[in-house]
């Protein structure tokens, strides 16, 4: 693919990748990626997950090296692999997952590598003076003597840009920075940016929400299976067309038809636990209920109590009529509670267990043993069913779970749920991190099992994938509910408010 | 009171400091290792290899400080040992930690050996002498303890300031004490974590040599196989029960060794004909392990200790 | 320069560790053996020689590997479940102990009787010993590591003052050593006339128990689980405390059978020379082993002929015998690296 010719350029490019190619063994993360950067430009980078924006990314700071393909940053080629040239250069990156120390204050994050190793001082006074004056100039409220450990992610992100611009940054890299923020907080952020932008920096914008693509950049390139598939000024484009070429086809997403609510399943009054304060909450039969919420507001702590991990210090926790006086995730499982956790690497299964190992983890004491011996020949027989059913792909039951694709990891964990027909599903981010197919299939599973009269919680931090999919939805802030809101009810806006604590006559509780 | 006598001593005192500043200079060591990010458990044998080093040096002809360079030198051999392996290798640290202990003693135990096949006993050095400064030693009790040492617990204070220093006040202790808690956060401003980490493995496993040959150039004048007998895995007891802060670590060396210096004092007692003498020596090992417990509910632990760090690996 | 996973590793890269170890130890050997003035192949021989040369020498080799099998396996076990026992050796001691001071006719009995009250008993001490490390892991989350060495240290002492007091052997002329057992407490010889006691056989039933428990049980499922990935366990609802509990317990235990197996079976008495550290050499032997039960027979076999032909070779032509540590700790190490490279591979970019 040819590199794209800029219109809106001003002068000479600061930013130039060109054939950018990159293979990890057979898969090509990167082909032939070639686009510039102008002066005061933003450019957004669109695309699915897995598409290789973040490789991409990766290799103009540095971190990997590419195949083929070259970076210049204001004229000048970077050495390959070497993040130091691409900070000095003038490139800073605001990492999707922030790399900061909680140890640390702000003003020693921010500080950290900019001053030779062998200096004898970290002259705290000179660096707090620069630091206040570039926050108030970029209008990024923080507290330079703050432990980072302490900060809100809000505030956190804000350290993260200052780090970029206490080095004198001129091209800013932002990667997904408003998965973690209330829609307000990402007005907030664009603020920042546009004053950046004044200020002549140049800012690559990293997204596949397509609002917020629209709302900031001046061009969109769009990556697709690792291509450079197109590139549009924002005023030649609008987001249907977008999303269009960010997929490459029409999305079929799963249709969702409408279904009475049964009783209540797992009914919560006023429980307050570690990361929760006074949650109330129904899961009625039949019905998908969403949780909506900015990452670290309790979603983890409700899933957790509802998993048997996080104990009830008080409030009534009722599940099928009954109050468990001992709650383990021992006990969930045998209540028929099904978990899809939103961590399958670390907290789903076991890297180096085989499929079968991992396909029997929450079953091998009920169903796969006898007296305490284990039936290998029963378990293995079931995973092959389970392959077969859900569709994963795999060389067989014996493989290494660690071996598998992302979506086929989750399909195995979503059958081992399923397979045991479970009254009530926790669904913690079900499909982050899948390509579209995978997530159609996941969505579709769901939905089939709310038909045969499950209850549902999907807890997602995408607004979008919360507004399609649930019958009802619950906003979380800060381990408290919002009320629930019927389907279509309730506009972005209003979860927004949610969001940020702001809700009307703020908690119900 | 016996005890109230024996703690307003001051041969009680500078005993304590004495038996503190092996421990002192080995928990230096070990606190650096970890502030950076890696748990060292080849220091028991690290020290046992800078106790030989140091007196092996000085019996062979060298000044004593040149022998302590040589304990320092062996020690950040060994150390560089254990750093390739747990560093960029991201090795368990545990196994890693014993294997080098392991080689470490059996290593010096063999040379001891080859070196000296035929003697008896092990012959003696002229060992470091207490000097003592003016003015300052003639503070009642405290100053008298403290200020008529050897030059070697000197230097040890000195390593605990110097410590604080490097690692409160200088870039260099920003970026360590950042890789041990977000290696992550280091690499992405451009520093190298391996090189960091490896870096502080490499110096701090030589304090701890320097703690060892503290024991064979200071406290003794000669080798024996047993000597070092545990104090390497007190050391990082005291590490955590000084919360991984140098002057916390160097003053929980102090106490212990006045509990040591104690025991010792209280064999001679009324109590030592009734109590068995094995329940004495048993204290400081009784005595680290509470101190462990004790601490494990506030203490602020590395985030990222034994997480060892691979960039591009998610 | 970073690593990266392989996906299958073939049979050639997985059994690339025990050989690279067994060579490095060599390797290492043959330099410090050049070092002592001694010729690297006379040194191999004499060791060879030393530990297989003959009837004698052969059997001293499964006399010496019997406690490294029980050590072993009570690491590998431990190491499994990531428990880090270090302390296998106070472990061991609290079994010889218990034989020592039951086994002297304190419990009159006959051998078919005492013997198996001598190993439940000695098993039961072992593994209350590694119990309290494993409750201060488990409720204050204390490092094993530090605790289980210190426990040895303490353990060693409380060994000397029985021997010095209560278990002292009044007609032993002050040595500090405890009373003879009596003949119903000792392990009979498997083959009468040949000096090789029942503490062997014991050994390797307790291997083939371990393995059978590591792959056929729920127990064995547990382990592995908590093991390779606690958090995901816990999810998953296996009782993880409980699994580190039982975990300590079989470790902790099978480390004391060391120390009754070695007492019953070999000295007769206990005396505070009894382990050679048998338990910081358990965790070679575990680690050559590569965890597995089975393998444990084999390390404890090749780690016993390496100490008992370094003890012969030393004797001819004076290498100190401190050689066979180095080979065995170099081993350790090199054994470490080389599993890494049956998983990942080194790629420069």
């Amino acid at each position: 693919m040819q590199a794209f010719e800029t219109d809106a350029g001003q002068g000479e490019p600061v930013l130039r990748m060109t054939g950018i190619t990159k293979r990890f063994g057979a898969v090509t993360a990167n082909e032939d990626v070639s686009f510039a950067l102008q002066p005061g430009e933003v450019i957004a980078l669109l695309g699915e997950n897995g598409a290789g924006k973040t490789t991409l990314m990766n290799i103009l700071f540095g971190q990997y090296a590419p195949d083929e393909g070259s970076v210049e940053v204001f004229g000048e080629t970077l050495p390959r692999g070497n993040p130091r040239a691409a900070l000095s250069a003038g490139v800073g990156m605001v990492h999707q997952h922030f790399t900061l120390a909680g140890n640390l204050t702000v003003w020693e994050n921010i500080v950290l590598g900019t001053q030779p190793l062998g200096k004898l001082s970290l002259s705290p006074a000179a660096v707090r003076a620069r630091i206040t004056a570039l926050a108030q100039k970029f209008h990024l409220k923080v507290d330079p003597n703050a432990k980072v450990g302490k900060l809100t992610v809000g505030e956190r992100q804000r350290v993260e840009i200052l780090k970029a611009l206490y080095r004198k940054s001129r091209i800013l890299i932002l990667d997904e920075p408003t998965a973690v923020l209330t829609p307000q907080e990402t007005d907030d952020l664009f603020a920042t940016l546009r004053e950046a932008v004044a200020l002549g920096l140049s800012i690559i914008f990293i997204s596949h929400k397509l609002h917020e693509v629209m709302a900031i950049s001046h061009r969109v390139l769009v990556l697709r299976h690792g291509r450079l598939v197109a590139e549009r000024a924002v005023t030649d484009t609008n987001r249907e067309e977008l999303a269009a070429l960010m997929v490459g086809s029409e999305v079929t997403a799963p249709d969702i038809p409408a279904m009475p609510a049964g009783p209540a399943l797992l009914s919560l009054r006023d429980v307050h636990a570690t990361g929760l304060n006074g949650v109330t909450l129904d899961l009625p039969a039949g019905q998908i209920t969403g949780l909506a919420g900015v990452s670290g507001n309790g979603q983890a702590a409700l899933f957790d109590l509802i998993s048997g991990l996080n104990p009830v210090r008080s409030g009534a926790f009722t599940i099928l009529g009954q109050t468990p006086a001992h709650w383990t995730p021992r006990a969930a499982l045998e209540t028929g509670v099904g978990r899809i956790p939103e961590d399958r690497h670390t907290t789903g299964s076991i890297a180096d267990f085989d499929l079968t190992e991992n396909a029997i983890l929450e079953t091998y004491a009920t169903k796969f043993s006898r007296k305490g011996w284990m039936n290998w020949g029963r378990a293995r027989a079931a995973t092959e069913h389970l392959i077969a059913t859900y569709d994963v792909r795999c060389p067989g039951p014996q493989t290494r779970i660690r071996l598998l694709s992302g979506g086929n990891m989750q399909k195995l964990i979503l059958g081992r749920v399923l397979e045991e027909a479970p009254k009530i599903i926790l669904a913690n981010q079900p499909v982050r991190g899948l390509d579209i197919g995978a997530v159609n299939y996941v969505h579709g599973r769901l939905a089939a099992a709310r038909e045969s009269g499950a209850a549902v919680l999907l807890i997602s931090e995408d607004l979008e994938e919360i507004m399609t999919l649930s019958d009802r939805i619950h906003v979380i802030s800060e381990g408290r509910l919002s009320p629930a809101f019927a389907r279509g009810s309730v506009t972005v806006a209003e979860l927004g408010k949610w969001m940020a604590g702001d809700g009307e006559g703020s908690h119900a509780a | 009171m016996e005890i109230i006598d024996i703690l307003l001593s001051v041969s009680f005192w500078a005993a304590a400091i004495r038996i503190a500043s092996p421990l002192i200079f080995a928990t230096m060591g070990e606190l650096i290792c970890e502030r950076a990010g890696v748990l060292n458990l080849g220091i028991e044998g690290i020290m046992v290899a800078g106790a030989f080093a140091g007196w092996f040096a000085v019996l062979s002809g060298l000044p004593l400080w040149a022998g302590v360079g040589v304990a320092l030198l062996v020690g950040m051999t060994f150390g560089l040992l254990h750093a390739v392996l747990s560093v960029p290798f991201g090795l368990s640290q545990h196994v890693v930690g014993v294997g080098v202990t392991l080689f470490a003693t059996s290593t010096t135990f063999f040379i001891y050996r080859v070196a000296l096949p035929e003697v008896s006993s092990p012959p003696k050095i002229t060992a470091f002498q207490p000097v003592e400064i003016p003015i300052l030693s003639d503070i009642p009790l405290l100053g008298q303890a403290l200020f008529n040492q050897t030059s070697l617990t000197y230097a040890a204070f000195l390593t605990v300031a110097l410590t604080a220093f490097v690692l409160y006040r200088t870039p260099l202790g920003l970026a360590v004490r950042a890789a041990g808690e977000s290696p992550s956060a280091v690499a992405a401003q451009g520093l190298s974590v391996t090189l960091i980490r490896m870096g502080a493995v490499v110096v701090g496993s030589g304090l701890m040599a320097v703690g060892g040959a503290f024991l064979t150039m200071s406290a003794f004048d000669s080798f024996f196989f047993e000597m070092v007998g545990g104090r390497g895995w007190i050391c990082i007891a005291l590490v955590v029960f000084g919360a991984w802060k140098p002057g916390k670590a160097m003053l929980g060396a102090i106490l212990f060794a006045a509990f040591d210096a104690l025991q010792i004092r209280l064999q001679q007692t009324g109590v030592g004909a009734i109590v068995p003498y094995q329940v004495f020596l048993m204290m400081p090992y009784v005595l680290s392990i509470l101190a462990l417990v004790l601490m494990s509910r506030r203490a602020e632990v590395p985030a990222a200790l034994m997480v060892p760090f691979n960039k591009g690996e998610r | 320069m970073r690593l990266e996973p392989i996906s299958n590793a073939g049979p050639a890269r997985k059994l690339l560790p025990p050989v690279l170890a067994i060579l490095a130890s060599f390797v290492v050997a043959a330099v410090l053996a050049l070092v002592a003035g001694g010729d690297p192949f006379a040194v191999f021989g004499l060791i060879f020689k030393g530990a297989f040369g003959s009837k004698f020498a052969l059997l001293e080799t499964l006399n010496r590997a019997t406690p490294l099998i029980f050590t072993g396996l009570a690491v590998a076990v431990a190491f499994r479940a990531k428990l880090w026992n270090i302390g296998a050796e106070a472990q061991f001691y609290a079994g010889a102990v218990v034989t020592a001071a039951l086994g002297a006719g304190a419990i009159g009995l006959s051998s078919v009787f005492l013997l198996p009250i001598l190993a439940i008993t000695s098993a039961l001490a072992g593994a209350f010993i590694l119990l309290i490390p494993a409750l201060l892991k488990t409720r204050f989350k204390v490092d094993e590591v530090v605790t289980t060495l210190l426990f040895n240290f303490i353990f060693l002492l409380f060994v000397s003052y029985l021997l010095e007091g209560p278990l002292k052997d009044p007609m032993g002329m002050g040595w500090p050593k405890s009373a003879r057992l009596i003949p119903e407490a000792r392990l009979p010889r498997i083959v009468e006339g040949l000096r090789l006691h029942w503490g062997f056989a014991l050994a390797l039933i307790c291997a083939v128990a371990l393995y059978v428990i590591d792959r056929k049980t729920t127990l064995g499922f547990e382990m592995r689980a908590v093991g390779q990935n606690v958090e995901a366990a816990r999810f998953a609802g296996i009782p993880v405390t409980k699994v580190i509990l039982k975990t300590a317990l079989l470790s902790g235990g099978l480390a004391a059978l060391g120390g009754f197996s070695e007492v019953a079976g070999l000295k007769g008495s206990l005396t505070l020379d009894l382990s050679p550290g048998f338990g910081y050499t358990g965790i070679v032997v575990a680690m050559l082993a590569l965890l597995n039960p089975l393998g444990v027979v084999a390390a404890a076999l090749f780690v016993a002929a390496i100490f008992v032909g370094a003890d012969s070779m030393s004797r001819a032509i004076g290498v100190p015998t401190y050689l066979a540590d180095i080979m065995l700790a170099s081993a350790l190490l090199m054994m470490v690296l080389a599993i890494l490279f049956t998983k990942f591979r080194i790629r420069r970019d």
